[in-house]
């Protein structure tokens, strides 16, 4: 394998680890409030990510700044070419985290009921973003020669320059999905890890959730098998997969196996957003203008010098980044409780 | 405005809104890694809870701050791509390595390990608890030298070759890029900088506290009840801590610059003649202290110079020359074809000018409050508040009143000498982008249009004025809660059923209540 082989997986793997751990927390940052009746089993309920939310989020920092390091092309693509909703998944980012950071400092009720409204929204709206964001990066941006989304003419035109792409039925459809994932994976971990009341309200969530998430599988393989194209096997099996593994997590869910479920709806997002970043083989980014300006991964790529010193600097440090990280989750391993919360 | 106008400006605004929490990241997460260890050393049980008390407070402060600067840290990395995408492929192979090493190496430190300290106090051995919030600490630093290092790539590039082929940058060597001049001199200005700007909070902090403030709730209303109250010492100490470092960051900070002023003379002289708005080339050049008129290269109307001083800034010798203005002008006219090499003056020589009084002016009253306040004095009371050469009437009571009560908005100066500086740094290298190698026009993203330039200016700052007055609240909301103990690591149960839920439930043994919730 060469380097720039070597540094698409990288991209993917970040991409992968962001979407997966960041999914479950933004998972249970919408579910907090509907998980819990009162402050104290809302509080139990984030408690769960409270430890962790952070080091997920630098998941993000890690890919763009991968990208960035390995493919700078594809990187000046990406963010320009959707300036707009990149400010929106900043600004909903910038919501979720501090809502979530400022939410336990102050014990005003009123104080956590705005946090926990703020959490909610903001991590709901980035989910659902991310999700038309991806699926505008698999069908492409438009892009010129230069690798850039040109500018039509006229303010409003200008304007909606880089938000038109999210305007298709397929974003919608991302964002949707994104939202299915989120939820189940948020329900999966919060019955993993809490107690009582909050743990018998995310099995239920778990539940319908995955029944939502297999039945938006069911639909993208039936889609894939009467498309008026020729057969698109990938989607079905992708469609097939998805809509078997979330069986699945229901019934592990309804057998009170957390830790099996939280486990397989992990490798189920993994599983999608993998194939979503290989779906176009060599193309990282389609051009939808002409299929001769997309970027691939070797027109993206940086020079080998610097390839090699990421690679030199990652093969240090990554390992140590994915033990301390484990090592975090190992201390905060046992479940929360909101009556012990009560007590505080 | 065209749409790189609006580029730089939206882009100044993100940048100094994070540039106020960054540094307090910085100096705070030392301080309260030093004040765990000294409660940690201290064998003097009262003393070591007063210490643990403060610990929790900074630390508590720390975490809010973080939440701020990582959020408009994660706009900082999508920034170079979103707005300035061609600047972004341009120095790709520069930038980039460095911005993913700054993620792998420091940033996963900072954020894992300040989860593990705030929340493992119960979970983790004291010592191994203790190491994790000096992890955070060392984070913070290699974060900022790296983030530095492309900074200083900007002002001074160098391990790069321009590759005829592509017509891009080539990073050549990244010790080279990591042992930049620039970045030796910077460096540590920024750190002495942001230990004034943390200083000064804790100084705020605890002042605030101690003379002003609500009394804890234990402590009868009296001074003299006050002042033996554990609490109100913890506050007394801790408005000392601060104190001590903002002046020894104020020191740090002023001899740093001056280095820094010699290394900006040799690699950006245009920067250094604009600060001084010094356009004809001089030997034993004045370093001017104010001007008054206009400083577009006429006559002054007034202005107060001393002499041969900024020679010696520049250089470090009295009689040597300092490049002025119009030469330099001419002389980038023949290097890189004709243009306008000149940044605009007065913004540089007044931003020059505040950064150093501001920030010697918070030095200052850090050191007047140190003096006044020495062994345990009270400043309010008239004896104590005389200084040697000051009668009462010098120093009446009412203006020592005024004083203490204004003390709580010390940490505005480091923080506005901070800013003036890095708007001096950044403006005072225009027109360029990378000094000598792209011109800020040529950066900016081909496609953007002014309109979302326009957008996501006002979104951003409209987000972030919110953001700052939330922060404020809860600042002030934190210090004016009375303190609380961490909570303490529970004794090995007997059985080892540490992950059984019920055996959880039924110790409730821990006092959980000062680590509020999530």
């Amino acid at each position: 394998m060469d380097l720039v082989t070597v540094w698409f997986a990288v991209v993917v793997l970040c991409w992968v680890l962001f979407f997966t751990l960041e999914g479950f927390d933004f998972g249970v940052g919408v579910l907090a409030p509907l998980v819990g009746r009162d402050e104290h089993e809302r509080g139990a309920a984030l408690k769960t990510i409270g430890p962790f939310w952070d080091g997920n989020e630098v998941w993000l920092v890690a890919a763009i700044g991968v990208t960035y390091a390995a493919f700078p092309a594809w990187y000046s693509a990406l963010l320009s070419g959707t300036y707009l909703p990149m400010v929106g998944v900043l600004l909903l980012l910038a919501g979720r985290g501090v809502a979530l950071e400022f939410r336990g400092k102050h014990a005003d009720p009123r104080w956590r009921r705005r946090c926990e409204v703020v959490l909610a929204l903001c991590s709901a709206g980035v989910v659902a973003l991310w999700g038309a964001l991806l699926s505008v990066f698999v069908r492409g941006l438009a892009l010129g020669a230069d690798g850039e989304v040109v500018a039509q003419p006229g303010l409003a035109a200008g304007l909606s320059r880089t938000v038109a792409p999210l305007l298709t039925a397929q974003a919608a459809l991302g964002a949707v999905a994104a939202l299915a994932f989120s939820l189940l994976l948020g329900a999966c971990f919060l019955a993993l890890r809490t107690t009582g009341p909050v743990r018998v309200r995310a099995h239920r969530v778990a539940a319908l959730a995955a029944t939502v998430v297999a039945a938006l599988g069911a639909v993208v393989a039936v889609a894939g098998l009467a498309g008026t194209e020729p057969l698109d096997v990938g989607l079905v099996v992708t469609g097939a997969l998805v809509a078997a593994t979330a069986v699945a997590v229901a019934a592990a869910v309804r057998l009170r196996r957390e830790g099996v479920a939280f486990t397989l709806a992990s490798l189920l997002v993994a599983g999608v957003v993998a194939a979503v970043m290989l779906a176009n083989g060599d193309v990282v980014l389609p051009s939808t203008l002409d299929p001769a300006w997309a970027l691939t991964r070797e027109s993206a790529a940086a020079t080998p010098a610097a390839l090699g010193l990421v690679t030199a600097f990652g093969a240090v440090v990554v390992p140590g980044v994915v033990v301390y990280q484990v090592w975090s989750y190992w201390v905060f391993r046992r479940r929360v409780s909101s009556e012990r919360v009560a007590t505080a | 405005m065209d749409v790189v106008d609006i580029t730089r400006l939206q882009f100044a605004v993100v940048t100094i809104y994070h540039y106020l929490f960054v540094p307090l990241s910085i100096s705070l997460a030392s301080l309260t890694a030093g004040l765990q260890t000294a409660s940690v050393l201290t064998r003097d049980p009262e003393r070591a809870q007063r210490l643990r008390r403060s610990t929790l407070l900074v630390g508590k402060l720390l975490l809010v701050t973080f939440a701020v600067g990582v959020v408009t840290g994660l706009v900082q990395e999508f920034q170079f791509g979103m707005g300035w995408s061609a600047f972004a492929r341009f120095y790709g192979d520069v930038f980039g390595p460095t911005l993913a090493i700054e993620g792998m190496l420091a940033f996963f430190l900072e954020a894992t390990f300040l989860g593990l300290w705030f929340f493992g106090w119960d979970r983790l051995p004291r010592l191994v608890h203790l190491a994790t919030i000096w992890v955070v600490a060392i984070g913070t630093l290699i974060s900022a030298y790296v983030i530095l290092g492309a900074n200083s790539f900007m002002q001074h590039p160098v391990a790069y070759q321009l590759d005829p082929s592509t017509g891009r940058a080539h990073l050549s060597s990244f010790t080279e890029l990591m042992t930049n001049p620039v970045l030796f001199a910077t460096f540590p200005h920024t750190i002495a900088g942001a230990a004034m700007l943390g200083g000064a909070l804790l100084l705020s902090v605890g002042s605030w506290r101690r003379w002003i403030g609500p009394a804890p709730a234990g402590a009868a209303g009296s001074p003299e009840a006050r002042a033996v109250d554990p609490d109100q010492r913890a506050f007394a100490g801790i408005a000392r801590l601060g104190a001590w470092t903002t002046v020894a960051g104020g020191l740090a900070t002023a001899l740093t610059g001056d280095t820094l002023g010699k290394v900006m003379t040799s690699v950006q002289p245009m920067k250094m003649a604009a600060a001084e708005a010094l356009y004809t080339t001089t030997t034993g050049a004045p370093f001017s202290l104010l001007t008054i008129g206009n400083l577009d290269g006429s006559r002054p109307i007034f202005s107060l110079d001393l002499p041969y001083l900024l020679s010696f800034l520049a250089t470090g010798e009295f009689h040597s020359t300092v490049q002025g203005i119009d030469d330099l002008q001419a002389q980038y006219s023949q290097q890189f074809g004709p243009g306008d090499y000149a940044p605009v003056i007065p913004l540089a020589y007044w931003s020059f000018r505040a950064m150093i009084t501001i920030g010697l002016l918070a030095a200052l009253v850090a050191g007047v409050y140190l003096w006044l306040t020495r062994k345990g004095l009270d400043p309010r009371e008239p004896r104590a508040s005389a200084l040697p050469f000051m009668s009462q009437r010098l120093f009446p009571r009412p203006l020592v009143q005024l004083s203490l009560r204004m003390l709580p908005t010390l940490p505005l100066l480091p923080a506005a000498a901070g800013t003036a500086g890095w708007v001096f740094t950044e403006t005072a290298r225009q027109p360029w982008l990378a000094f000598g190698l792209t011109l800020t026009k040529d950066g900016v993203s081909p496609g953007l249009t002014a309109g979302e330039a326009w957008l996501s200016l006002a979104a951003f700052t409209a987000v972030y004025g919110v953001l700052a007055v939330v922060w404020l609240r809860l600042v002030k909301h934190l210090v004016a809660q009375d303190l609380t103990d961490p909570p303490v690591r529970p004794a090995p149960p007997a059985s080892t059923g540490d992950d059984d839920e019920g055996a959880s439930e039924a110790s409730p043994a821990a006092p959980r209540a000062a680590v509020p919730s999530y």
